[in-house]
């Protein structure tokens, strides 16, 4: 069972959360000049990394509100919470 | 390397079962092969298999970082079906029902493979008008299937919770009677010991770390054992898939998530068919030994633990407490957790790929055990003619930017 860390909250069950996948997936500014490719990759194409992932969580059975979250997929250890438009705990994203 | 039959086994009871060959060897890589199978799954073991038997490939290598079998194979609940929705989904799962059918006999190895047949439970109107429109197009596929009432189905589990009352009421069913299960472990040995015996090396320990390329064509791979050199190569490696795409520079539209699995304390036979739930989120069956085998869901997020998270667990229970209620003080002996690589359509990726000389299986996610001989079969002939056979042509990679997506969610989103 992961404790997440809500900005507003503080810390909670993984149960209260809903989990909103890959973190930073901008959605494009000109969608009527992207290749059929881009949109496959905007829409379909995920990281998934054995590793260190920057994903979005939403405080569903809480504030919901939602935040990203720095986690290793492969140990669960978690960096840290931080808010959209902030930057990840362990920098570079 | 000896067939196993009811004389061999006379012969080796003389000298006390001590005397049994190896079912496969255990080779040092070569420095170079035809095919290199990335992935000691039942997937890539049948693989090379039917590389073997069926194209007269037998250079073949395959490179597991465990042991075969280790992986989702030996981890899963062993439901096989092919009452899926779409014509292509149900034609590639049903090539490989029609595999199955004579597997055993075809590998000289018995993998238990049991036509108990499964239902899915409906509890609402919806789920009857789905599994309706199922049944209906699993007939005109010419897949045996029929639809049961509640009565239909508590005939055949009379344990069953066929109360109205219930929070779900299970208003009916669809019953495909060829559907079962198998003996997970035995698939892949079975497929292994077929393999190597047409010369296959089977090479466990043996962890791909990259993928070389010159050109855009892959040479070989390099692994914990050094570089071997093969202009093909097919990655067979679920919850991994992603991991080793990005060794090669290819995105694919996969997640990776826990999922889990019990079984209980063996009890007297007392549920004679499989059992899926989706609307409860769980199933089960029992096995030859007695113990309840259930399924549970993925874990939201992505994860790579192996383990699951304990409020899945739960989740399951109860549903299987509310199906079954005098299952309720059964003790559960053991849970594990698999990887498994989601596809947003819940179908497979069976597919060349932009580097030559590379192929990827993958995205089997929660239901692929049922495939597999189909899978090795598809994915061979793959492999072996450089372009998809026409029950796997739908499923390539590049369905996710045409848009010609499978979405079998309606009929495999939970249930496996
Ligand atoms: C709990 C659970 C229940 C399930 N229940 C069902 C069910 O009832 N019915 C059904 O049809 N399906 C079910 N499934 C899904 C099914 O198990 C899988 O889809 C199927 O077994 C995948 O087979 P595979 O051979 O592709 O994968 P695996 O058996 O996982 O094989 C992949 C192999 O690749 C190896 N590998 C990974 N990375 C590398 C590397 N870098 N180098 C070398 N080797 C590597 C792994 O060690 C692994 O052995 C279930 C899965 C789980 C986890
Ligand atoms: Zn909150």
């Amino acid at each position: 069972m992961l404790i997440l860390h809500c900005p507003w909250c503080g810390p909670r069950s993984q149960t209260e959360f809903a989990y909103g996948g890959e973190a930073h997936i901008a959605r494009p500014l000109s969608p009527e000049s992207l290749s059929d490719a881009e949109w496959a990759d905007y829409l379909f194409m995920r990281k998934n990394p054995k590793g260190r992932h920057l994903e979005q969580w939403g405080h569903a059975m809480g504030c919901r509100r939602w935040f990203n979250v720095e986690r290793d997929t492969a140990t669960y250890a978690i960096q840290g919470s931080y808010k959209m438009g902030e930057e990840p705990p362990g920098g570079q994203r | 390397m000896s067939r196993y039959s009811i004389f061999s086994l006379a012969r080796n009871a003389l000298s006390y079962h001590e005397n049994w060959s190896r079912a496969w060897r255990s080779p040092e890589p070569k420095r170079e092969y035809d095919a290199i199978i990335v992935g000691g799954g039942g997937h890539g073991l049948a693989t090379a298999y039917y590389l073997a038997k069926e194209h007269g490939i037998t250079n073949v290598a395959v490179l597991e970082k465990g042991w075969i079998g280790g992986g989702n194979t030996g981890r899963n609940t062993t439901i096989v079906r092919s009452n899926y929705l779409w014509d292509e989904a149900t034609h590639l799962y049903e090539k490989a029902m029609k595999l199955w059918e004579g597997l055993s006999q075809d590998l000289n190895y018995n993998v238990m493979f049991s036509q108990r047949g499964v239902l899915n439970l409906g509890h609402t109107l919806q789920d009857m008008r789905d599994i309706e429109r199922r049944v209906n197009a699993n007939r005109l596929n010419g897949i045996d299937g029929v639809v049961l009432d509640t009565k239909g189905v508590k005939e055949i589990v009379p344990i069953i919770n066929d109360s109205p009352n219930a929070r779900y009421p299970i208003l009916g069913a669809s019953f495909q009677p060829r559907a079962g299960v198998a003996r997970h472990d035995a698939v892949a040995w079975g497929f292994a010991r077929g393999a190597d015996q047409r010369g296959v090396d089977i090479i466990q320990n043996c962890e791909v770390k990259g993928i070389r390329r010159e050109n855009g064509c892959v040479v070989g791979v390099e692994t914990n054992k050094g570089f071997i050199a093969s202009k093909k190569v097919g990655v067979v490696a679920a919850g991994h898939s992603s991991v080793i795409a990005s060794m090669a520079g290819i995105r694919l539209p996969l997640e990776s998530h826990p999922l889990q699995a019990l079984v209980s304390e063996s009890i007297k036979p007392c549920i004679p068919t499989v059992i899926m739930s989706n609307a409860v989120h769980g199933y089960i069956s029992q096995s030859d030994k007695g113990d309840l085998v259930i399924g549970a869901g993925i874990d939201s997020y992505v994860g790579y633990g192996q383990r699951g998270s304990y409020s899945i667990i739960e989740g399951t229970l109860a549903a299987i407490v509310e199906l079954f209620p005098t299952l309720s003080r059964v003790r559960m002996n053991r849970q594990w957790g698999g990887i498994v690589d989601v596809c947003p359509d819940a179908c497979p990726i069976i597919s060349l790929t932009p580097v030559k000389g590379l192929y990827f299986n993958c995205g089997w996610g929660t239901g692929g055990f049922k495939a597999t001989p189909g899978s090795g079969w598809v994915f061979a002939h793959t492999i072996a003619q450089d372009r998809p056979h026409e029950l796997n042509a739908a499923f390539s990679l590049d369905r996710f930017s045409t848009g010609h997506l499978i979405d079998e969610h309606g009929a495999a989103a939970v249930a496996h």
